[in-house]
């Protein structure tokens, strides 16, 4: 595959071509784009789409889930961590609930796979995505598992490569450096789940402290241990980007003008996190790559950057303390 | 990320006239934490009636804080009439341009203005973008503000009409949302293509 879309793509489409005669599938509101739009073209073209809320935390409800799954589910495709938040669906129930109902499993796990341990040999997952460049391979390669016995039809028709199950010339460059990465991967887990999340939570922690009107978005230890999605109040998070970019620290956000659209993150409005923090979110991800001389960096330079967009913002706490104190001079 | 102008990084990076004016002579306020972007300008005017003083409040991305401090630096010197024909193209103009997908931050620094002269002169906006029909629900846009940017700017696509006022640019899953039409239009270019292609 050349990338984690290409997978989730032929996933999906691979499992409803081969299943003409059912309809119907289940995703959630907090899905990536490239399974999250997919469901929105397939709604918009004869298919029924179920999409699963989350709560506050980012979880979803497993009643819900069992709740939607119809005779006509060819598929349910539900993400193994999400990509802005961290947060770590129950997966392996999941796939549980799944198999009773009689449906098929899709799991985007491109942000999960070299982050927490997977073990495919003894799971209830039957088609996985991952992406190259996640776990530190190439950009521009992808795979998708798919469980022996699962009936596929392929998404890129052609040759006889894979297998049959996509045409067109295999990128062995890269191919080979996704083996290394997972091999690489594998050595190193462990220190995913200390060294990497000790990082992580000095840098949340101290963030935290010294910048106040500030909440973390997703669930608290239901979450990767690289990831942490923050917000700020009052103030917007590409003005945040940029000024961190000027001091030479890579992070992204959920922001409206970011993207260039102006809806502002998906996944966090389905969180029901409030409009005034989904402007001011911004995703900070930590890889093995990373050291403590970094993450002091960012915490010394962060902070100062929040206190003068605020300063800049009509919505700032310092503002309205002093509107408010010239209401009241005002009435006596 | 954006492919600013040095001007607007420049205006981002260091904003001029930051702040409020103590007893000021005309407030502006537009936007809202909800839509993304706000701006508060407050002007201070001489004995002549010129603008003496111009500070800006923004909250917002970095093209809307280049912009707020663009338009108190055009204003200055300016008495309220001359600074009402400012248009936002001035303002994008000053910067050396806005990517079009940041238009509207400059309407909103030349919607700021309009308010603020507005406020001194104790009347309402005169321009009744404001009135009319709600349109847009996510960010409150009515047809008449439509109409007005499509005739202003000579908008002729929908994109365009969101890069100047945001309308559609949302939820675009209400009827009475541009971006529903939108949508609608992408669907029946979807049904062509899939038609062309033959179906899946």
């Amino acid at each position: 595959m050349s990338c984690g879309t290409e997978s989730d793509n032929a996933a999906i489409w691979g499992i409803l071509h081969a299943n003409p005669h059912k309809r119907h599938i289940v995703t959630t509101r907090v899905e990536h784009p490239a399974v999250y739009n997919l469901g929105k073209y397939l709604a918009l073209n004869g298919y029924h789409v179920t999409e699963l809320g989350v709560d506050s935390s980012g979880m979803l409800n497993l009643q819900e889930l069992t709740d939607a799954i119809r005779e006509d589910t060819a598929i349910v495709s539900i993400m193994y961590a999400n990509n802005e938040t961290g947060v770590i669906f129950p997966v392996e129930e999941i796939g549980h609930i799944v198999k009773e109902k009689g449906s098929i499993l899709h799991t985007d796990a491109v942000q999960a796979v070299g982050k927490i341990p997977l073990n495919l040999s003894k799971s209830t997952i039957d088609l996985l995505t991952l992406s190259g460049h996640k776990l530190h391979a190439p950009k521009g390669v992808g795979a998708l598992f798919i469980r022996k016995g699962i009936t596929f039809t392929p998404f890129i028709i052609g040759g006889h490569q894979e297998k049959n199950r996509r045409g067109g010339t295999e990128n062995v460059p890269s191919i080979i450096g996704l083996g290394k990465a997972c091999e690489l991967a594998k050595k190193y887990m462990s220190e995913e789940q200390t060294r990497v999340k000790q990082l992580r939570d000095k840098a949340e922690d101290e963030i935290l402290k010294k910048a106040p009107d500030t909440r973390v978005n997703g669930h608290k230890t239901k979450r990767l241990p690289n990831t942490t999605n923050l917000s700020f109040e009052f103030v917007e998070g590409e003005a945040i980007l940029l000024l961190l970019n000027e001091k030479g620290i890579c992070a992204s956000s959920g922001s409206a003008c970011t993207s260039g659209s102006l809806e502002p993150s998906h996944v966090l409005r389905a969180m029901g996190v409030p409009f005034t923090a989904v402007h001011g979110s911004i995703r900070l991800s930590l890889s093995r790559y990373n050291t403590i001389e970094d993450v002091d960096y960012v915490i010394e330079h962060l902070p100062p950057i929040i206190r003068r967009l605020r300063e800049i913002s009509p919505y700032s706490k310092e503002t309205k303390v002093k509107e408010q104190a010239g209401k009241i001079s005002a009435r006596v | 990320m954006w492919d600013y102008s040095e001007k607007v990084k420049d205006h981002f990076f260091h904003p001029r006239n930051v702040g409020e004016i103590e007893n000021p002579d005309a407030v502006g306020e537009v936007g809202s934490l909800a839509c993304g972007d706000a701006l508060k300008l407050m002007l201070k005017l001489d004995k002549s009636g010129r603008i003496a003083d111009a500070k800006f409040k923004t909250f917002g991305c970095g093209s809307a804080i280049a912009s707020a401090s663009a338009l108190t630096e055009m204003v200055k010197g300016k008495t309220l009439d001359e600074a009402g024909t400012l248009t936002d193209n001035d303002i994008a103009q000053y910067l050396d341009g806005l990517p079009e997908q940041k238009m509207h931050c400059s309407v909103m620094g030349r919607e700021a203005l309009e308010a603020a002269i507005a406020n001194y002169r104790g009347m309402k906006i005169e321009k009744p973008v404001d009135e009319g029909k709600i349109v847009c629900k996510c960010f409150g846009v009515t047809d008449n503000k439509i109409i007005h940017e499509v005739r202003e700017h000579k908008l002729t696509t929908i994109d365009q009409v969101t890069n100047y006022c945001k309308a559609g640019g949302g939820c675009r899953s209400s009827p009475a949302n541009p971006g529903y039409y939108r949508d609608g239009m992408a669907k029946e270019k979807e049904k062509a293509e899939v038609g062309k292609t033959g179906t899946r």
